[in-house]
């Protein structure tokens, strides 16, 4: 009666079976097939240009954490799309950016999130903020095989921490190895570029909106010294994708918003092609 | 040795039909109605953990009496069903009626199988929809019928007489607090009609907003909202009348077939269908339990 469960109509045997809280479990019970770690793995290395997602920051400030992210999408020598999104609400008070290979991070993403509304709708209860990060981390881990044959995704992972009440950053590698970071990061092909520049802007007691403005001068940075990077796109209004998490939950800047840092950002930068100084000591 | 006992198949559904309405009555009600800017959920349910009702998906809520571990079973049946195909598909290809269909299936598959035992429960789906005539309430019983509800729906204990109360108090496009004061008042009377106190600390309420700018319709009331909502001054503790009458309205419930409702058995082939009023009929010579 059991194995023929599926023809009836009614809910399929592993449906009512109690079991784990866990969408990507039970997805591994039932329908592996729609699982990305479950794909076969090429057996050589990915020669085929796929397009690949550029660059992510994210900074904390006192009661929350901003993350933005450029643009730009590159296949080689080519600019793949334009106006890509690449930073993602994973659930009320988290945000996901990724940079990698975009058609497998925009998947990995979207597991991610039904990951946590099923475990919040099944326990009743969210996740801690560390249990997502770790959830994180499993979905690279099961991505290892691609990443060694040039499939990588890298995310970061942001989010406000509700029982420590500061925001958090969470940073990986391709083996799904996950540190929590200070202040501030940066992933992708600019991301050395974003990082020197953020280190030179941050500040521990930086407002909300000041810290928006050091990662979208970051970005900027990096977009001036990588060309996988878009910088901000005055004549198309398309700017970088701007969330920010505080207690009260996850909010995107609109495009007036993020536009109006922007034209600030590029209009100094009209004096002053570098941005600004910081203090020699 | 032993004679084998012939029992007819009529016989043989009424006394599971009989079963589960028994054990469907012993609990408290649950009352499901439409407001002005969505679905409000309510019921009587000291426990802050042990839900009746819940969220399955975007727009989608559920609402269930009976037995807590077969209910809760079909719950998580159903948000895995509502994701699994959120996620194969859109977000927008999880509705209330495909997910009332499957669980009109199981519920049926189970009561007409030999093998197991019927489902103490009733359930209901409910999808909030854009505007109030969207709005979509289906409640399912025991033995897998369906039934497409307008406005108002109660069941458990004493759904019929609820039901009644609730013809004569709903209006459509009430505010929140009026909607829930309404169901309240419904909820507070028992049997013999003399009412109740009912605190905030000893109801379950949930609402489907469709002014809610998250994706995610789904909202629990309580703590300090829900005692300004009822007009009391302060979240109270509770604890005056609590388990006395746990048991009073067992006897109420002889026929849950409600009465305005639309029967939807042809979309769901063969598991339900005529179950709602068949049952109900042969329920009446219960006491034919002779051996």
């Amino acid at each position: 009666m059991e194995a023929n469960t599926r023809g009836t109509g009614r809910l399929p045997a592993a449906f009512l079976t109690p079991g784990s809280s866990s969408f990507t479990e039970f997805l591994d019970a039932y329908q592996p097939e729609l699982l990305p770690s479950r794909r076969s793995v090429p057996t050589s290395p990915v020669t085929v240009e796929a397009p690949h997602g550029t660059t992510i920051v994210a900074a904390t400030f006192p009661g929350g954490v901003v993350m933005a992210g450029d643009r730009r999408a590159t296949m080689g020598n080519l600019i793949a799309q334009r106006d890509i999104e690449k930073v993602f609400p994973a659930d009320e008070y988290s945000c996901v950016g990724i940079a990698g290979t975009a058609g497998i991070a925009v998947e990995m993403v979207r597991l991610f999130q039904v990951e946590l509304e099923h475990y919040e709708k099944i326990e009743g209860a969210t996740m801690s903020l560390e249990g997502k990060a770790n959830r994180l981390s499993q979905m690279i881990r099961g991505n290892l095989g691609m990443a060694m044959q040039g499939l990588a995704v890298v995310p970061v992972y942001a989010g406000y921490d509700l029982d420590a009440g500061t925001g958090r950053i969470y940073s990986y590698d391709i083996t799904g190895g996950r540190s929590d970071e200070q202040g501030f990061t940066s992933v992708g092909s600019g991301s050395l570029f974003a990082r020197g520049a953020l280190k030179k802007l941050y500040r521990d007691d930086l407002s909300a909106d000041d810290a928006v403005t050091v990662c979208v001068q970051a970005l900027y940075d990096a977009a001036d010294d990588d060309s996988a990077t878009g910088g901000p796109d005055l004549s198309r209004k398309i700017y970088p994708i701007v969330t920010v998490v505080t207690d009260e939950g996850l909010t995107r800047w609109t495009d007036e918003q993020v536009g109006a840092v922007v034209q600030t950002i590029v209009g100094e930068r009209l004096i002053r092609p570098n941005g600004p100084n910081a203090p020699l000591n | 040795m032993t004679t084998p006992f012939y029992v007819s198949p009529q016989q043989a559904m009424a006394d599971r039909a009989d079963y589960a309405r028994k054990g469907i009555a012993r609990g408290r009600s649950v009352v499901v109605l439409t407001y002005a800017d969505g679905i409000l959920f309510v019921a009587e349910n000291p426990s802050r953990a042990l839900h009746k009702m819940s969220e399955i998906y975007d727009r989608i809520a559920f609402a269930a009496v009976g037995k807590y571990n077969e209910f809760e079973n079909l719950r998580i049946g159903g948000v895995r069903y509502a994701d699994i195909r959120g996620y194969s598909y859109a977000r927008h290809d999880v509705t209330a009626r495909g997910l009332a269909n499957v669980y009109a299936q199981t519920l049926g598959t189970i009561f007409s199988s030999g093998g197991e035992k019927p489902y103490e429960v009733e359930l209901i789906v409910a999808e909030v929809g854009s505007t109030p005539a969207d709005d979509q309430i289906y409640r399912l019983t025991y033995d897998g019928s369906i039934a497409d509800e307008r406005h108002y729906v109660a069941m458990g204990g004493n759904a019929d007489q609820i039901t009644e109360q609730l013809k004569r108090a709903h209006r459509e496009g009430l505010p929140l607090d009026e909607a829930l004061r309404v169901a309240v008042d419904v909820l507070a009377r028992d049997g013999s009609g003399e009412k109740r106190q009912v605190t905030a600390a000893q109801l379950e309420v949930a609402v489907l907003d469709r002014t809610r700018s998250q994706q995610r319709k789904f909202k629990r009331v309580a703590g300090s909202q829900l005692a300004r909502l009822l007009g009391e001054a302060a979240p109270a503790g509770g604890s005056g009348e609590s388990g006395a009458d746990e048991a009073e309205a067992t006897d109420a419930a002889e026929s849950t077939d409600a009465t305005d409702t639309t029967e939807t058995g042809g979309s769901t082939g063969s598991g339900g269908g005529n179950g709602g009023s068949g049952s109900g009929g042969s329920a009446s010579n219960g006491s034919s339990a002779d051996e």
